[in-house]
């Protein structure tokens, strides 16, 4: 019990907190934009298991990674037809994309390999060794263990925070979330920005989902994302859609999941069973006592149309 | 208690909330000759055809197919009988999510409100020392009182805090899971010592009798055709169900009447984790006789695509539950003659889903088009 936070659980809380982080980027970059995405779970599931296939395929994580991104797209764009497009309601077209997501790539597994359920074993993304910093005492470890994916999740952090909240086009995003009309009379072009930020958002999720087929474990398996990519839109809500806070969020998710599963080896008194949600809880809990109706998008949910 | 005053009500909202739109556009639905059985029709035959490729990447053919479907869910008794005992929790749980989308409330938590409905049901089912039929419907009772418990905490969240249900009832599905693996694990405290990840049997006098032997085919079933009229007469034939659908339609028009509308959303809520709770419990009290673990294969994901397909409306969702009960039951059959995997029935509720949401769009552009051509 009382070696609870050693390196090991810090780094074991990055490699569970990086598939969060992604998704609720994803998310944070939608919702900005005024469109709900409940459906970044099914697109997680989209990117593991196309990562997985193209990773099999090819004998590349690599080529695995650009495949579950494109296979992210796709999903966010499909989505987008539906809520920005077709202006269909954003929770029940993001459903769809989640129990479709769910259901496709378990329907593939035996298609692809021949098994039900869960994938043989593909090549994984290596951790890269930082020189020098990989040497120092006690935090070299970090740097030792962790993947170009790791890595990549807190730079898409800093990315989406720079474009969002420092560049014109990041202003007009966010102005297609708050007030459409007034962005729309403003002459930004409403729908394609939507159509975007809800395909790039897909993307991201997709990222999420890659990471935990190719970095954590190794194979695809049947909805293996676990909630994920709710987990990832609590975090948002949590940090009020905004992203160093989401990333918090994020960090604390994954840390409470590396305890549990910490507690789990060193200790009896819980059982497994009851730990394993805790994750959910904490996210429960934090919907709860933190969250304020203000701090949403005032358009978020609400399709555009020109009248 | 008059269906256009809703109608008025909506159509004066400039901006409608999403949910009022779907309901509107399945009302607007049901006031045209035959539009309900043609929309009802046209997702069924669209979500088929759109799973035809699942059909030939799995090796097989549509004939075979649907052959295989058909004998497996319709051929004879047996079928017949498993696809009635897969429409009730089904029909059930779409009762559920359709009396929360009429509130504005979507109840994606269907899953994990039919499994702790399913544990309390057990529960009384086992320990309860009642007599007779009491003791079935205290073990009812138990279900849904579950199921409400499960809605609850999402219930108050939404109401007094504005969470979107959506995440909060997706967290206590996976709290549901967690709760119930830990029940009947090995050493759990529900565990039965003669039947892993299950609890033990219920009391012969919790049991729903069986109603066409020699199949499985339970009281339950028709309970759950009681409930369906029970739910027309309470949503369209009640002040309290008028209260109900005016909320989802318009909540601030709800409010200027009146209306308490986070009461109401709290009670639609409840209401709503009730059935899903019942559902659970008619699985537990009426097919298997014991609580097993995951005895779900997802019925409360399927109920949402039961809901929508049925047009949100109780007589709809028996009509639609029918439609995925014939799926499920029939999957075995198809599963075992063509190795079409049985995911593929959670890929058809994806699609309908899809197209069901994308219906207003369609009839959009096709009243442009009439109008154009006139």
């Amino acid at each position: 019990m009382n070696d609870l936070l050693t390196m090991a659980v810090v780094v074991s809380a990055l490699h569970l907190a990086v598939p969060l982080i992604y998704p609720a980027l994803g998310g944070l970059i939608s919702e900005r934009s005024g469109v709900m995405n409940i459906g970044l779970e099914g697109m997680m599931l989209v990117g593991a298991f196309t990562g997985t296939a193209f990773a099999y395929a090819t004998g590349s994580p690599w080529l695995g990674l650009l495949a579950a991104l494109a296979g992210g797209l796709l999903a966010g764009a499909l989505l987008a037809v539906l809520c920005v497009t077709l202006r269909a309601d954003q929770v029940v077209a993001a459903t769809a994309i989640n129990l479709l997501g769910a259901g496709l790539t378990a329907a593939f597994v035996p298609i692809v390999w021949n098994v039900d359920g869960t994938s043989p074993p593909v090549h994984k993304l290596t951790a890269w060794t930082v020189p020098l910093l990989a040497d120092l005492p006690g935090i070299g470890v970090i740097f030792s263990s962790l993947t170009a994916l790791d890595y990549g999740a807190f730079l898409a952090a800093l990315a989406v925070w720079w474009v969002l909240f420092r560049t014109d086009a990041g202003l007009r995003l966010r102005a297609c979330g708050e007030s459409p009309e007034a962005a729309d009379s403003a002459g930004v072009p409403v729908l394609r920005t939507r159509f975007l930020a809800v395909t790039m958002s897909g993307a991201f999720a997709a990222a999420g989902g890659v990471y935990l087929s190719l970095v954590s474990i190794g194979l695809f398996q049947a909805s293996m994302t676990q909630g994920r990519g709710y987990l990832a839109l609590a975090a948002m809500i949590f940090g009020k859609w905004r992203v160093w806070p989401a990333l918090l969020a994020c960090l604390l998710f994954g840390l409470a999941d590396a305890v549990q599963l910490r507690l789990q080896i060193a200790s009896t008194l819980f059982p497994s069973e009851l730990l394993l949600a805790l994750p959910y809880l904490l996210a429960l809990l934090a919907l709860a006592t933190f969250v304020g109706r203000a701090s949403a998008p005032a358009a978020v949910g609400r399709p555009f149309a020109r009248t | 208690m008059n269906p256009t005053l809703i109608e008025e009500i909506v159509t004066d909202e400039p901006n409608p909330t999403p949910a009022a739109a779907l309901t509107g556009y399945a009302r607007r639905l049901r006031g045209t000759l035959l539009g309900a059985p043609a929309a009802f029709l046209l997702t069924i035959v669209a979500a088929l055809l759109a799973v035809l490729p699942i059909v030939y990447l799995a090796g097989s053919d549509p004939a075979t197919a649907y052959r295989a479907l058909a004998h497996g869910s319709l051929g004879n008794q047996n079928a017949i009988a498993e696809t009635l005992i897969q429409a009730t929790p089904l029909l059930l749980g779409g009762l559920a999510v359709a009396t929360a989308f009429h509130a504005g409330l979507f109840n994606i938590g269907v899953e994990g409100q039919l499994v702790v409905g399913g544990l309390c049901s057990a529960v009384v089912g086992i320990h309860a020392p009642l007599p007779g039929i009491l003791h079935l419907a205290a073990s009812v009772a138990a279900g849904m009182a579950g199921g409400a418990l499960w809605a609850a905490i999402p219930a108050l969240l939404k109401a007094h805090r504005g969470v979107h249900e959506v995440v909060t009832t997706i967290m206590m599905n996976y709290l549901a899971f967690s709760l119930s693996r830990y029940l009947v694990a090995s050493d759990g405290p529900l565990a039965s010592t003669t039947q892993p990840s299950a609890t033990d049997r219920v009391t012969d006098s919790a049991r729903f009798a069986l109603i066409w032997t020699p199949t499985r085919l339970h009281a339950g079933f028709l309970l759950a055709l009681l409930v369906t009229a029970l739910m027309t007469w309470y949503l369209y034939r009640t002040p309290a169900g008028f209260r109900l659908r005016i909320t989802g339609a318009n909540p601030t028009t709800a409010r200027f009447h009146g209306i308490n509308t986070r009461r109401v959303t709290v009670r639609a809520m409840l209401l709503s984790g009730a059935l899903a709770g019942l559902a659970g419990a008619v699985e537990v009290l009426g097919l298997y006789g014991r609580y097993y673990d995951s005895f779900s294969p997802g019925y409360g994901y399927d109920a949402i695509a039961v809901a929508l397909l049925g047009q949100l409306v109780p007589f709809g969702t028996l009509v639609a539950a029918l439609f995925f009960g014939i799926l499920r039951a029939g999957s075995v059959e198809l599963a075992a003659t063509t190795g079409i995997s049985r995911e593929m029935i959670g890929v058809v509720s994806a699609l309908v889903i899809g197209f069901v949401a994308v219906q207003p769009a369609v009839a959009r552009l096709l009243a442009r088009v009439l109008r154009r051509t006139r």
